[in-house]
């Protein structure tokens, strides 16, 4: 199955680590104009309230304010923030500035000044009087609630989505395979439950960051620390009304963004700005306004029904989910298929399986994309309650999964009916190893010695909880990516992406991938993304799609470029181009002496003969999106009188394909694995009563430390996808979705307690605990 | 005001507002390796020397640099290169924001001698959030990059 390669799946060091740790300007503010006026944006301190005057006079004559903008000042083009591809499957129900303030951190205006200290004081100059509205907290009670969030009638759906705003619905989906009723009700067993996820934040630690300016041929030109530069300059273009030919996007380095990048925040107020005034601006958003006023992963309840056989064989599941998108539907529908569409085919033997509901609005921060894209969310409520299942069958929890989950070779009808906003594809599991994940895993983590639990002093036990899941690899027929590979005189290449490199290592294994097809070391491939004027398109660095997409566009790419060096060298060697031998650096004529070096080639087309430029092209869409399996095994110490617990080992056993770049791929799961143990442990969200959020720093939101776990095992199965760029799939996102489900498992076990509402915190623990004895 | 401080062996005179931090001060006179991730001196990104000693110069008000001895990663390309040597060898690199105050503060532990085991060495670096790699692969890459110039 594997196959022996040069340049992927081998040990190669990020092409760019050096100099980020060196400290070399890299990031969007580094690159800043230096006298680019600071912009600063007054948020609404209500959650539902409409604007009925605004005087900003004063801020206008404070010296050294350059503009203030307040709804007035935009044409109303609804738009959605989403960064998706067009047309969006997310609600255009957003205007650049409106009259209606939905949450508290809403934008009501925007004051751009000479410098930090003169913004703030004039938004502080800016009289803005609000009729307060009743706002909608509860998602529980939005829909068909008496406030309505949306009551403006120049919103609209780009298709249908079941968008309804009048009821508060963002958008509804509903799907069945088989009579899911009737099965449950012919099931020798049937476990029912409800389980609660929070509104995780991103927390990347470089905020929202963007800078403006006209160039010289009076063009706006924007950095920003985006992860979807060709979808901002086309959301710029339409909002705006500016020619899309008129803008540039630059996408510098990136400090992480894990979903939360992919959507616009600043890009349109920096923009706006400095298309009126004509001087360079930048808005770098405060850790407070990342967390109140960017975007958070859909809360959702689930409510789950899951039958089996007397035997254990699951016969039906039923789903029905209510997801909060927040005050604007960014993401709204294909987070919540994503719920259903990569959960639920994990068992795929079933006779009937439904996925239905809604995903409402409230006055609350908009939810938005975030890694694991609703399937975390799904993954915790389902593998809880195949635990649950296991428990009433009498059976081993992995012994009941083993018997029921998805295998190589084999499909689900959930593939072709559901896909992200849209029908989805069909497609057969050819490269599916969950079932060695599955044994390796349990080897890992001694699960025969060690499950369910053990005592290990009179008030300590430690236990054992598993998870299995499933992501995709890109979305078929809709997100395209390309690249372009150059040649260069003394035989080296540039690639130039429109992949976006926000530091999950893409620039490296897509220069990995090159090189394997170009046969030189990675050194000899130097990567440029993205900027939307000299990079080919991409989506952007979302969907788990990078690897799988752009990389076999680059792998299409270098194909195209190999064939070219060959023809030129059979060119300059006089031969036929069947009787060449090419290594990468030299080509030789089969069976003669006459050879000649790339770097002399390339000098020769250059500088001497023949002369040319080599440009090669590549651009792939996925006609399928072949999924990354991994199961995930936890160790937690829990102390019974305290409910306190310590994570003592992550164990992940990984089927993501051929491991381009062995270690980034390990840290691609690691850190997944560590940002789900955030949301399963330590990430709580609480709103104050007048919808305030009070976790808005990172003293009150908790993200995890150095200190938060001992132990991290990761392991991959030797796995080729056909489909994938030298066998690979995707990796971004697979880590993240085990760790709610396997540590509400591990404290079950441990506790014989259940925590349905995620985070699980030790409070919740204690607290039930002390229930139970009562 | 004008504060005298040496930044990176350079005397320099830098002028700054009375309530203006170090972090913000820095950038502006261009030491851009000093970034800024949170507004509640959570995180470490921001980290410099002051002295030999890591703190976060978001909180560190630029006026009270005066007299004082002020490094940033550009100060100590050396070790950066070396540690980040290591950081590629055991894939600890993603988005890397976090990365040259992690550096200064290993580079300070690596000065004060002490001898660190996995435990500390977490203790150490608790005042350093990182949101990408889940710690682990860091602490191998840095384990090394301590051994290693040991010998
Ligand atoms: S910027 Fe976060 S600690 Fe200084
Ligand atoms: S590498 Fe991104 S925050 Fe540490």
């Amino acid at each position: 199955m594997s196959k022996s390669f040069k340049a992927v799946n081998v040990k190669t060091p990020s092409i760019d680590g050096k100099g980020i740790m060196m400290g070399r300007p890299a990031f969007t503010d580094d690159l800043a104009l230096k006298d680019s006026l600071i912009i600063k944006v007054l948020r609404s301190p209500h959650a539902f309230a409409k604007i009925v005057s605004i005087d900003t006079k004063k801020a206008e004559e404070l010296a050294g304010v350059e503009i203030v903008l307040t709804h007035k000042d935009f044409k109303r083009n609804a738009y959605t923030r989403a960064g998706q591809g067009y047309p969006e499957p997310s609600p255009h129900d957003k205007f650049p500035l409106d009259e209606y303030v939905r949450y508290v951190g809403d934008e009501v205006a925007a004051v751009a000044a000479v410098d930090e200290a003169t913004a703030l004081e004039a938004l502080s100059l800016i009289e803005v009087e609000y009729e307060k509205l009743t706002p909608v907290l509860d998602f529980e009670q939005a829909k068909g609630h008496e406030s309505i969030i949306h009551p403006e009638e120049d919103i609209y759906e780009m298709f249908p989505i079941g968008f309804d705003p009048k009821k508060n619905v963002a958008a509804a989906y509903s799907m069945e395979v088989g009579d899911v009723e009737r099965t449950l009700k012919e099931s020798d067993v049937v476990v029912e439950e409800s389980f609660y996820t929070q509104a995780q934040a991103h927390v990347m630690l470089e905020p929202h960051t963007v800078n403006a300016h006209i160039d010289y041929q009076d063009r706006l030109v924007l950095y920003s620390a985006t992860q979807t530069p060709f979808h901002v300059r086309r959301i710029l273009s339409q909002t705006l009304e500016i020619p899309l030919s008129k803008i540039r996007v630059i996408k510098p380095r990136v400090g992480g963004g894990f979903g939360g990048k992919q959507a616009i925040h600043g890009e349109m107020l920096a923009a706006a700005i400095t298309k009126r005034t004509g001087k360079p601006s930048k808005l770098t958003y405060t850790r407070k306004e990342v967390f109140e006023s960017s975007c958070t992963r859909h809360p959702m309840r689930l409510d789950m029904k899951i039958g089996a056989t007397k035997d254990g064989k699951i016969t039906g599941i039923d789903c029905y989910g209510l997801s909060d998108t927040g005050a604007y539907g960014e993401h709204a529908l294909t987070v919540f298929m994503v719920t259903g569409s990569k959960v639920l085919p994990l068992y795929n033997k079933v006779d009937s399986v439904r996925f239905h509901g809604d995903v409402v609005y409230t006055n609350t921060v908009s939810s938005g994309a975030f890694r694991g894209y609703g399937a975390i969310q799904g993954n915790y409520a389902l593998e809880s309650i195949v635990d649950m299942l296991a428990e009433k069958l009498g059976m081993d929890p992995m012994e009941l999964r083993q018997k029921n989950m998805i295998l190589e070779n084999e499909t689900s009808p959930i593939f072709e009916i559901m896909g992200e906003g849209t029908e989805g594809t069909a497609m057969n599991m050819d490269s599916c190893k969950l079932d060695y994940c599955v044994k390796r895993g349990m080897e890992l983590i001694d699960y025969k010695n060690k499950y369910p639990k053990r005592k290990v002093s009179d008030h300590k036990v430690r236990s054992i909880g598993g998870a299995i899941a499933m992501q995709g690899s890109g979305i078929p027929y809709i997100d395209m990516g390309a690249a372009i590979l150059k040649l260069n005189d003394d035989g080296f290449y540039n690639l130039m992406v429109g992949a976006t490199e926000i530091g999950q290592g893409s620039d490296t294994i897509l220069a990995q991938i090159a090189a394997e097809q170009l046969g030189v070391d990675v050194s000899k491939v130097i990567v440029y993304s993205s900027d939307t004027d000299l990079t080919p398109f991409d989506p952007g660095a979302y969907a788990s799609s990078t690897t799988y997409v752009s990389g076999n566009a680059v792998l299409k790419a270098a194909k195209e470029m190999r064939s070219m060096v060959i023809a030129e060298a059979a060119r300059s060697l006089e031969v036929d181009i069947e009787r060449i031998e090419f290594d990468g650096e030299v080509f030789r004529v089969k069976g003669e002496d006459d050879k000649i070096t790339l770097s002399d080639l390339s000098n020769r087309l250059y500088y001497n003969e023949d002369q040319k430029q080599l440009v090669a092209t590549g651009s792939y869409y996925g006609t399928k999106s072949p999924p990354p399996f991994m199961a995930g095994f936890v160790e937690v110490e829990v102390d019974l009188e305290t409910g306190e617990y310590d994570v003592l080992d992550y164990v992940s056993v990984v089927d993501c394909g051929t491991t381009i770049n062995p270690e980034l791929a390990r840290g691609q799961v690691e850190g997944g694995i560590v940002q789900g143990l955030g949301m399963a442990v330590t990430e709580d969200v609480h709103y104050a009563k007048n919808g305030k959020l009070i976790t808005s720093d990172m003293l009150n939101y908790k993200i995890p430390t150095n200190l938060t776990l001992k132990k991290l095992t990761t392991e991959f199965a030797d796995s080729y996808e056909e489909s994938g760029p030298y066998g690979a799939k995707s990796v971004g996102e697979i880590g993240i979705d085990t760790p709610p489900a396997a540590i509400a498992n591990a404290i079950y076990n441990a506790t014989g307690v259940r925590i349905k509402t995620l985070p699980v915190t030790s409070e919740k623990i204690l607290k039930r605990l002390k229930d139970k004895e009562i | 005001m004008k504060v005298n401080a040496t930044i990176n062996g350079m005397k320099r005179v830098l002028d700054v507002q009375p309530d203006e931090y170090l972090v913000d001060t820095l950038r502006r006179y261009n030491y851009l390796s000093v970034r800024r991730g949170c507004d509640t001196t959570s995180c470490g990104v921001c980290t410099i020397l002051v002295d030999d000693q890591p703190v976060p110069s978001c909180a560190y008000l630029s006026v009270r640099a005066d007299g004082k001895t002020i490094t940033t990663v550009e100060g100590i390309p050396k070790h950066a290169e070396k540690l980040s040597e290591h950081f590629g060898e055991t894939g600890a690199d993603q988005c890397g924001f976090c990365n040259s105050g992690i550096a200064l503060s290993v580079y300070a532990l690596q000065k004060s001698g002490k001898g660190i085991t996995d435990e500390t060495l977490r203790h150490y670096l608790v005042g350093h959030l990182c949101r990408c790699t889940g710690y682990q692969a860091q602490h191998q890459a840095i384990k090394k990059y301590l051994g290693d110039s040991d010998e």
